[in-house]
């Protein structure tokens, strides 16, 4: 380990280390553009020039590994004079447009030019004005800001595995540019905008909206798939205007999904803001929550319990699945599920569901098998994991399912399940891995998918002491929260299919659809649908009776990953007109028939469900699931999967409900030409 | 002066056969198995003690830079990169080489690779010279075919593939690593040292980058004996080296001659001298475009060697030396010189993309003095800012010059931005 | 360098003729497995060779043959500059103007071509038959000034000779290339300064002994080495 001396202070750091990070060791920061820390070392902003002694000249500290005795200064006269230089460099074709500029109040290049630059330009020609670029839906160019820092090219090309961008020309006049300004075919797209320091790529849907510090900025986690990544929403008053990623090296590192970060202007449509009732005309009608109550009171007071059920959609907080099964047990119903595709998962065993290595764990992992799984429709951050690792060399990946691009190479095996009893790992390989995704499972063979899934696991050492690389990708954020809570069948009690089958049958009554909106709607029969969720979506409009609750956003409730990991997402606004947050509303509806639940406020409900199950207080741990038997022997078809997800940008009601999102669906999912800058 | 018999490149005018017929006539592939049996050592030590410096511009020494290849092969391959993309103005000597003596660079580039273990060797020339690629690709075919080189090179047992890679415009692609970018099928944008090429280079390869001139002079340094070639010129600058000599001389030529020759000697014996004689000198820009322009009084004395050259705040570089006359404008001169590296700029990094813009932008407005006494020290401050401050030499490079000009001409820019000035106030007053 | 942009008119497609794809595989094969990357400069000059310019249907046809993502091609074929990435006329005259050209007259040449063409730098004659632009260094210095013309180099031109040249290439002449003041490639004008003496093979050293000192110093360097300090 070198030993080296930053502006007086001894560090010591491993070998390979680069002087910029020795520096953060030593706490000295050093400034810089071009460099970031996930992405490779490109050395060209020169912003981070410091002085090494015995070296002639000023030495870029991104790209300079330390060595033993070096002595660096990062403040010295030719440091400070190398720094200036760059700084006056960098704003001579810089616009002065700050004032209109969405980049103002977090512009690197600000913030810097305040620390380092002189207070005056000396530069007397004409600045450089460069043409925009169309980079589509979510991306906004003014690329005459551009610093050719190159970030979003690497970006491109390392991380998101879409090599679309890049720079044409050369000298002054290089400019960035996706190829023939196509938008960037990446659910990891609008990541480029975080990673641009100065205001050349902006958000498109945010753009002009606020300034930075008119936010309120609150912490939380995301709910549009299954990863739970760490995001912070910022608002204005009520309303939610953009999503950004936050560091969480466990889950998304610092990136996140366009569909999680853009998806959030479905919030401001198709809102349910008050309570509804089918009037006889089959109109839904405005009611009052008392009248809402009612007309579900007189349904369900009296109603065998066996004839109610209760189906959990896939945004829902564990607080209000925890309230409405105790609702549905003093009701007396048995039929109740969180699995809304009717996916074989089983509750018994939580190995058996859970993404047991972790996110994290894909980076150790030597071989990965994936099974009717798109990890790149499903979980863009995630399989922006498994590319890192691919980077590194040394994975060998398969895939069973349909042959999509995934962004890296894999040997594709075949469409087909019965293909996974012969999978076997490469020789020699130490963890291997398999997905497993929820086009294999929700199937009628799912339970017979998941039990060779097992034993292929068992016999490919994926199982053993240390390591577990049985892996279950959901795509529902509420899904493993809802089995670990046991929001699924009460002994004989119907699960989804058994619903759909009893509603259509007419020996199921009353269903309470808690944002459920992700089954056949059809096949409710004529039973009495209560709808409780936040959107005017499938499930709302085969409503009798809409209960208006909150969304992600606007309310502190519990979540669990695909890892089993349980974090609380927090409130960072109201939710609109008359809606409730949605324990809340279970526990005024417990009261209106009779059952009220044992519980006044969140802290209660939430202290309740977590003595009944103490995972879900376990806030961001990873508790290692024992490995038990499961799944169900039996004949696996020769149907190919199909996956779950044929529309990333669409899969839920607030992604239907977003303008931003129903124009990358045009864009990407539909394969349309992209529309030049003109088209309005 | 050099006699012709201690002349390398005796075909370097073309007067003689090319082929490899001719190239055998006048001594080439002439013993060299034996010199391969002396082993690789054997020949990076006679290289060293022949003091060869690198004939590209930079002037490290070939032998020591030879002697950073890995001594034992490895799975990743050595390879041999030769640098004929010649680019810098007043440059012209590569093109003799590889259009009238490809035999010398080809015997050149078998030995150096066997003495740094690479089978196979790469070189890079500039597009624009598309005859001389096509004779250099004839007379590889020819060494082919002979066994020269191949499978088994002039029976020596050592296997060894020569290919040439023909450019597309690009100054900034002479610059080693930005050659081996090119190479690899990217943009010519240079790479961040370390890791150097010798550890990290083609396809992440050991390698090393040549200049044509270090490689072609090699089997003839070893034939005749390092101590042969290091007769010649002052220690530290010796060999025999071409220098080529544009500009406003009466006869402009490419020659050969002892290293360390006076300036003055070199332009009078071989360039018919300055055009109305010395005393009509203004200055020369000694090594190509990259060096700092010298005023007469300087030339009047001054050796071509890398040592005397760098003592006078200039360099030898690919000792090209340029020529102007008195009637030269000297500003509009550099001011052209600024506008090519601005234009051959990569782009990359900052100081330069920025940088020889604006340089350039300056330097034109300084032409019709266009500017305020101020601007000089401020265009001054500007080039020292891009110096040292870039990934590549390109931006040192784009500052030299006007270092120069200003070092030695600032009266002159003075004058024209009073007679501007002054201009302008008359036509106001009229 | 002005930006570098695909022209606006496109053809819709684009492949090798069988010639020219049968010297892009040759290229290919010139460069390590995996590699084939390198041979983006080559494949881009033969397309321009066969069509006139580069196309981006050319491009997308290089991308796929090499296994290369579009866009990295396009970055290659902005990048360098030999490649016209519009049509250019039969007869693509470039002159260099750098300051080697320059002092020698290239102002003149330029003058003359743009007269006798009637168009400016960076144009097309209207008949299609000739483009005139302007190039760096085009590394012939001592033979300044230089213009080239496709493939050949026109040396030592003047405004004269320039015009006689075009008007060659107009009766759909070919004059020689190389210096058109009638002297022998790089060599002085006149009488030459050297290389006068008839070429003889050069005197060779004793190898034998040379190798024979060489063992000897390295040895006595090791025995030194391995001795013991006092």
């Amino acid at each position: 380990m070198p030993k080296l001396t930053i502006d007086g202070r001894q560090v010591e750091v491993p070998a390979n280390t680069t002087i910029i990070q020795a520096a953060e060791v030593a706490g000295v920061e050093i400034p810089r553009f071009c460099y970031h820390e996930r992405l490779s070392i490109a050395g060209n902003c020169r912003m981070c020039l410091v002085e090494v002694e015995k070296s002639p000249k000023p030495v870029a500290s991104c790209a300079m590994p330390v060595g033993e005795g070096m002595v660096v200064h990062t403040r010295s006269a030719k440091a400070n004079k190398a720094r200036e230089g760059v700084m006056e460099f960098l704003l001579i074709n810089h616009p002065l447009d700050c004032p209109i500029c969405d980049q103002g109040g977090e512009c690197d290049l600000q913030d810097q030019a305040m620390a380092y630059g002189g207070d005056r330009s000396r530069y007397q020609e004409n600045k450089r004005a460069v043409k925009d670029k169309n980079m589509g839906p979510l991306v906004s160019t003014i690329m005459t800001r551009c610093i050719h820092c190159t970030r979003c090219v690497r970006f491109a090309t390392e991380v998101a595995g879409v090599p679309e961008l890049g720079a044409t020309g050369r000298g002054e006049d290089m400019e960035i540019t996706s190829y023939l300004e196509k938008s960037l075919s990446s659910e990891l797209s609008a990541n480029v905008v975080d990673l641009c320091p100065v205001g050349a790529l902006t958000s498109k849907p945010y753009a002009f909206n606020a300034r930075p510090w008119e936010l309120r900025k609150t912490e939380s986690i995301d709910v549009l798939d299954a990863l739970g990544s760490s995001i912070r929403i910022d608002t204005r008053g009520r309303d939610v205007l953009r999503v950004m990623p936050r560091l969480n090296e466990s889950i998304n590192e610092e990136w996140l999904g366009d569909k999680s970060r853009h998806a959030i202007d479905g919030l401001r449509y198709q809102r349910l803001d008050r309570p509804y009732i089918r009037g006889a005309n089959g109109k839904l009608q405005e009611a009052s929550w008392a009248d809402a109550f009612n007309a579900i009171a007189r349904r369900v007071v009296g109603l065998n319990g066996s004839r109610i059920a209760a189906i959990a959609g896939d945004l829902v907080d564990c607080e209000s699945m925890f309230a409405l099964k105790q609702l549905m047990i003093s009701l007396g119903s048995p039929n109740l599920d969180c699995r809304q595709d009717g996916a074989a998962l089983d509750p018994s065993v939580r190995a058996s569901y859970l993404f047991n290595s972790t996110i994290a764990g894909i980076e150790e992992a030597d071989a990965i098998l994936i099974v009717g799984c798109n990890p790149r429709k499903e979980a863009p951050v995630l399989n922006a994991r498994i590319r890192k690792r691919y980077l590194k060399g040394g994975l060998s990946i398969s895939v069973i399912g349909e042959n999509v691009d995934l962004t890296y190479p894999y040997h594709y095996v075949g469409a087909t399940p019965d293909l996974i009893a012969n999978c076997k790992p490469p020789e020699g390989s130490k963890k291997p891995m398999l997905i497993l995704g929820q086009a294999a499972l929700a199937r009628p063979d799912g339970a017979a998918i998941l039990e060779a899934a097992r034993r292929v696991a068992e016999q490919t050492g994926t199982i053993k002491d240390g390591w577990n690389g049985f892996n279950v990708l959901h795509t529902a954020a509420a899904r493993v929260g809802g089995l670990d809570l046991g929001f699924v069948p009460v002994a004989d009690g119907k699960d989804t299919l058994g619903i759909l089958n009893g509603a259509t049958k007419g020996e199921v009554e009353v269903v309470y659809l808690l944002g459920a909106d992700e089954i056949d709607t059809s096949r409710l029969g004529k039973a009495f649908v209560i709808y409780q969720g936040h959107h005017g979506d499938r499930g709302a409009h085969r409503a009798d009776v809409i209960l208006p609750g909150a969304a992600y956003t606007e309310k502190s409730g519990t979540y669990v990953n695909t890892e089993g990991r349980a974090q609380v997402a927090a409130r960072a606004s109201f939710p609109p007109g008359e809606a409730k947050e949605d324990w809340a509303i279970i526990r005024a509806l417990s009261e209106a028939l009779s059952k009220t639940l044992p519980f006044d406020s969140l802290d209660q409900v939430r202290a309740a469900m977590r003595k009944a199950t103490p995972s879900l207080g376990a806030l961001d741990t990873i508790t290692k699931a024992e490995w038990k038997p499961f799944g169900t022997a039996g004949t696996i078809s020769a149907t190919p999967f199909k996956f779950s997800i044929s529309n990333y940008y669409m899969t839920d009601p607030i992604s239907r409900a977003s303008p931003t999102m129903a124009k990358c669906t045009e864009q990407f999912a539909m394969g349309a030409t992209p529309r030049t800058g003109t088209d309005g | 002066m050099l006699a012709d018999k201690d002349r390398i490149f005796t075909n370097l005018y073309g007067h003689h056969d090319w082929r490899l017929a001719g190239a055998r006539a006048r001594g080439d592939w002439d013993g060299t198995k034996e010199i391969l049996a002396m082993g690789p050592d054997w020949i990076i030590d006679e290289m060293k003690k022949s003091g060869l410096r690198g004939r590209g511009g930079a002037g490290f020494p070939t032998g020591l830079k030879w002697s950073f290849m890995p001594k034992t092969e490895s799975e990743r391959p050595h390879y041999l990169v030769v640098n004929a993309d010649e680019g810098e103005p007043g440059t012209c000597k590569d093109r003799d080489m590889l259009r009238f003596d490809p035999h010398k660079l080809i015997e050149g580039c078998l030995i150096a690779s066997f003495a740094m273990r690479a089978h196979a060797c790469y070189i890079y020339v500039r597009g624009e010279y598309y005859n001389e690629a096509s004779n250099l690709q004839a007379a590889i075919d020819e060494a082919y075919a002979a066994g020269l080189i191949g499978d088994n090179a002039c029976g020596s047992g050592w296997k060894f593939d020569l290919y040439l890679h023909r450019g597309a415009g690009s100054y900034i692609c002479g610059e080693e690593t930005a050659l081996i970018e090119s190479l690899e099928g990217r943009k010519g944008q240079p790479r961040l040292k370390p890791p150097f090429p010798a550890g990290v280079g083609l396809y992440g390869c050991p390698t090393t980058v040549n200049n044509v001139e270090s490689i072609a002079v090699a089997p003839t340094i070893l034939r005749r004996g390092a101590s042969w070639f290091s007769s010649f010129g002052r220690p530290n600058n010796t060999g025999t080296k071409v220098f080529c000599i544009s500009g406003h001389v009466n006869n402009p030529c490419n020659v050969e001659e002892s290293m360390s020759i006076p300036l003055k000697e070199l332009i009078e014996k071989h360039a018919g001298g300055v055009r109305g004689g010395w005393d009509n000198l203004l200055a020369i820009i000694p090594g190509g475009a990259s060096v700092p322009v010298l005023p007469k009084s300087i030339c009047d004395t001054v050796l071509m060697d890398f040592d005397a050259l760098r003592d006078v705040k200039s360099g030898l570089g690919t000792a090209a030396v340029m020529v102007m006359d008195k009637s030269t404008d000297i500003v509009a001169s550099i001011a052209r010189l600024s506008a090519f590296y601005k234009h051959e700029s990569c782009g990359q990094c900052t100081p330069c993309r920025e940088g020889t813009g604006w340089m350039a932008r300056v330097m034109k407005r300084m032409v019709k003095g266009e500017a305020t006494l101020d601007e000089i020290n401020q265009l001054e401050a500007v080039t020292y800012q891009v110096e040292g401050h870039t990934i590549c030499a390109l931006g040192d490079a784009a500052a030299w010059p006007i270092q120069g000009l200003i070092r030695h001409f600032r009266p002159e820019l003075e004058r024209r931005i009073n007679a501007y000035r002054d201009a302008k106030t008359r036509a106001k007053a009229a | 360098m002005s930006v570098r942009t695909l022209a606006q008119k496109q053809p819709a497609s684009f492949a090798f003729k069988a010639e020219y794809m049968e010297r892009a595989n040759r290229v290919i094969a010139k460069y390590p497995k995996g590699r084939q990357a390198s041979a983006v400069i080559p494949l881009l000059d033969l397309a321009q060779r066969q069509e006139g310019w580069v196309s981006r249907p050319a491009i997308e046809e290089i991308a796929k043959i090499l296994g290369m993502a579009p866009i990295r091609v396009l970055e290659v074929a902005t990048f360098y500059t030999m490649f016209s990435l519009h049509p250019v006329g039969r007869h693509h005259v470039q002159v260099c103007t750098n300051l080697p050209c320059q002092l020698r007259g290239s102002d003149a040449v330029v003058k003359a071509c743009r007269e006798k063409l009637g168009c400016e730098l960076g144009e097309t004659t209207a008949d299609g038959q000739f483009t005139l632009a302007e190039v760096e260094c085009s590394g012939a210095c001592v033979n300044a000034p230089v213009v080239q013309i496709g493939d050949e180099y026109f040396e030592d031109v003047d405004a004269a000779s320039m015009g006689k040249i075009i008007d060659a290439l107009k009766r759909g002449e070919k004059l020689a290339h190389g210096p058109q003041n009638g002297r022998l490639h790089s060599a002085p004008a006149g009488q030459r300064t050297s290389l006068n003496d008839a070429p003889t093979p050069p005197p060779k050293q004793d190898l034998a002994a040379a190798k024979a000192a060489y063992d000897k110093a390295k040895a006595e360097a090791a025995a030194k080495a391995a001795a013991p300090k006092t």
